[in-house]
């Protein structure tokens, strides 16, 4: 369970980027709509669904939505979730977003995000509007029945609540040092 | 009868659908097999075990997706490739159905 309730207010971070940059929330704040997403290299629930990630940013940028992925896990026991390995990861995948490092875990620990990949989605006034899951397939995207992101997402551009403002989000555990 | 080992970890979302995905392919083939779960607690016994991650599966000690050495034992999941290419959390049932035959045709043949 998050440490978020619907209608909170997001929390603030300032983490380094694969891009050699650092990214803080406040960074954003021209940002209609901010997307945390709380994901990692090696889960496969994430890789599974990363390819949606970078879909989603490339649709809704232009309405001024801004994705944030953290990666968040212990690297000294999952090497894969390295730094050096982000980085590898965000150039293969062609990432369109920042993708953070919080390596001493305390924006997840914050947050109170327990999954991989485990979304947050915030209004303009940074008040957040979605928790939980992409959508109910990780499998098979054309078989998707509830894209629960992109629901919350259009809801929120347009000024009304999402149908489902919350939903247990799916995937592995974050991997605590 | 076959012995088949099924360790998972606590954390992993997909062990149950993964077990019951090893009973099915165990009853379609007709196999008898005595299915061992094992719930992989700590660093220390996936170290113990050489558990390469969740879930693992095991026919007769042979891991039926077998990694490379340089896989760390650790409490997390596994990722198995798809017959499509994809990537997956769970082995497919063509996976486990392959493992188990081969295994049944090196009993018969008693090795």
């Amino acid at each position: 369970m998050s440490n978020l309730k619907i209608g909170d207010k997001a929390i603030a971070f300032d983490l380094p980027g694969v891009d050699g940059k650092r990214h803080s929330l406040a960074g954003y704040a021209g940002k209609e709509l901010v997307i945390v997403i709380f994901t990692c290299n090696h889960c496969p629930y994430a890789r599974a669904w990363e390819d949606r990630f970078v879909q989603i940013q490339a649709d809704y940028a232009a309405k001024g939505v801004q994705l944030l992925a953290i990666s968040s896990n212990d690297a000294v026991k999952h090497p894969d979730d390295s730094f050096p390995k982000m980085q590898e990861r965000a150039a293969e995948k062609g990432f369109n977003f920042p993708y953070l490092y919080d390596e001493s875990q305390e924006v997840a620990r914050a947050y109170g995000a327990q999954r991989t990949p485990e979304v947050f989605v915030f209004d303009k006034n940074r008040t957040m509007r979605y928790q939980g899951t992409v959508d109910d397939n990780y499998e098979e995207p054309a078989s998707v029945k509830t894209p629960y992101l992109r629901q919350a997402i259009d809801a929120v551009l347009a000024g009304k609540t999402a149908p489902t403002p919350e939903t247990a989000a799916v995937g592995c555990t974050i991997k605590w040092k | 009868m076959l012995h088949v080992s099924f360790l998972y970890f606590e954390g992993c979302p997909s062990h149950e659908l993964a077990l019951e995905r090893l009973r099915q392919v165990l009853a379609e083939e007709g196999i008898e097999a005595e299915v061992e779960v094992v719930k992989v607690e700590t660093d220390t016994q996936a170290e113990q075990l050489r558990f390469m991650g969740s879930p693992t599966i095991l026919v007769e000690g042979r891991d039926i997706d077998p990694l490379p050495p340089s896989v760390q034992f650790a409490l997390t999941c596994r990722i198995y490739c798809r017959e499509d290419g994809r990537i997956s959390p769970l082995p497919s049932p063509e996976l486990i159905r392959r493992s188990l035959r081969a295994a049944v045709v090196r009993a018969a043949a008693g090795r």
